[in-house]
């Protein structure tokens, strides 16, 4: 097999298997411990957050505050919480972001 | 159960999130391609590894002409995150036969979790939990093909003035908003995103994503442990 295409098989295998690792044993979660139901709780707004605000902050691959982008995810933070509606959130996110954009030329 | 309202609702939930999907899906099959790789290299990497970041960064060292070796580290590394995704799905699929779950796991990718702990987390029945995640799941999949394929044909035809990219945070944002209403969901956010931030900055690279949530997991479990009686009943999280 190629290099190239070793790697591709190989990443994937590997990537399944971590999609995999817990879905596979969840039949052994029907009843989980409150510890671990606790650290489980926290995957959501920890990975999430790890998502969201690194793409806010440091866009071009360093920290920097002051640019179209955060300004452009602050508001859409608030549209996001005033409407719960990702229609919404995104047209007036990159709208926002645009109009900046423009703005700080 | 099979239900077709739940899977028409996980498709119609994830049909927002593609304005983000689909140009980035433009760009993993056009940059293999623009890398020399091929655009067969691109298919392989869009239906086998099915995770964009992680595409992206592996066909960058191929095309650099790096190893196999440093490839496949590159994407394991940017999806540990999926490990974390998984442990939080798992208790709410622990009802569904073995095959189910296995299958599903192939779907598993930002969009699709984060939609679906949205939504199980809000009540419903156990039974239609899959039909949402397939919904979302297979729509999200088709159109990373269908956008991948564009992508090798179209090649970086991609309009620039636009800057769609933005939209992958934003979705992200809209469904963060709402989890971060108890103090253990604030702290894990911020020493999550801190955390996030911090690790690239020092260097962390692909890493930083799963050091971030790492660091905002524990932050959370502290202060959920700290906060006592007050909190959510223990062991809220599944079925």
């Amino acid at each position: 097999m190629s290099r190239v295409w070793l790697a591709i098989v190989v990443s994937g295998a590997g990537t399944y298997a971590m999609r995999a690792s817990f879905l596979a044993a969840a039949h052994r979660l029907a009843h989980v411990p409150p510890g671990a139901a606790r650290v489980l709780r926290q995957i959501p707004p920890a990975a999430l957050a790890a998502l969201v605000v690194p793409a806010l902050v440091r866009p071009e691959g360093h920290l920097d505050l002051l640019q179209p982008r955060l300004l452009a995810g602050m508001v859409a933070a608030l549209v996001a919480w005033r409407t719960r509606n990702v229609g919404v959130t995104l047209v007036l996110g990159m709208a926002m972001l645009v109009a900046l954009e423009a703005v700080w030329g | 159960m099979w239900s077709l309202s739940e899977a028409r609702a996980g498709a119609v939930a994830v049909a927002p999130m593609l304005i983000g999907v689909v140009p980035f899906g433009l760009v993993a099959g056009a940059a293999p391609v623009a890398g020399g790789l091929g655009g067969w290299a691109a298919l392989g990497l869009s239906t086998i590894v099915f995770a964009g970041a992680s595409q992206l960064a592996a066909a960058e060292v191929l095309a650099d002409g790096g190893s196999a070796l440093a490839a496949i580290l590159v994407a394991w590394t940017i999806n540990l995150r999926m490990v974390l995704y998984s442990a939080s799905l798992a208790p709410y699929l622990s009802h569904e036969r073995i095959g189910r779950r296995l299958g599903a796991a192939y779907l598993l990718t930002d969009q699709a979790y984060a939609l679906s702990v949205a939504r199980w987390a809000s009540g419903g029945k156990p039974e239609v939990r899959l039909s949402f995640y397939l919904g979302a799941g297979i729509v999200l999949w088709a159109a990373w093909q269908a956008a991948t394929i564009a992508g090798v044909l179209l090649g970086g035809a991609v309009p620039d003035d636009v800057p769609l990219d933005f939209a992958v945070p934003l979705v992200f944002l809209v469904l963060l908003v709402p989890v971060v209403t108890t103090r253990p969901a604030v702290a894990a956010a911020v020493f999550g995103g801190g955390g996030a931030v911090a690790g690239a900055e020092l260097g962390a690279g692909p890493l930083s994503i799963v050091v971030g949530a790492a660091v905002g997991i524990a932050a959370g479990t502290v202060v959920d442990a700290l906060g006592g009686r007050d909190r959510r009943t223990p062991g809220r999280v599944g079925p």
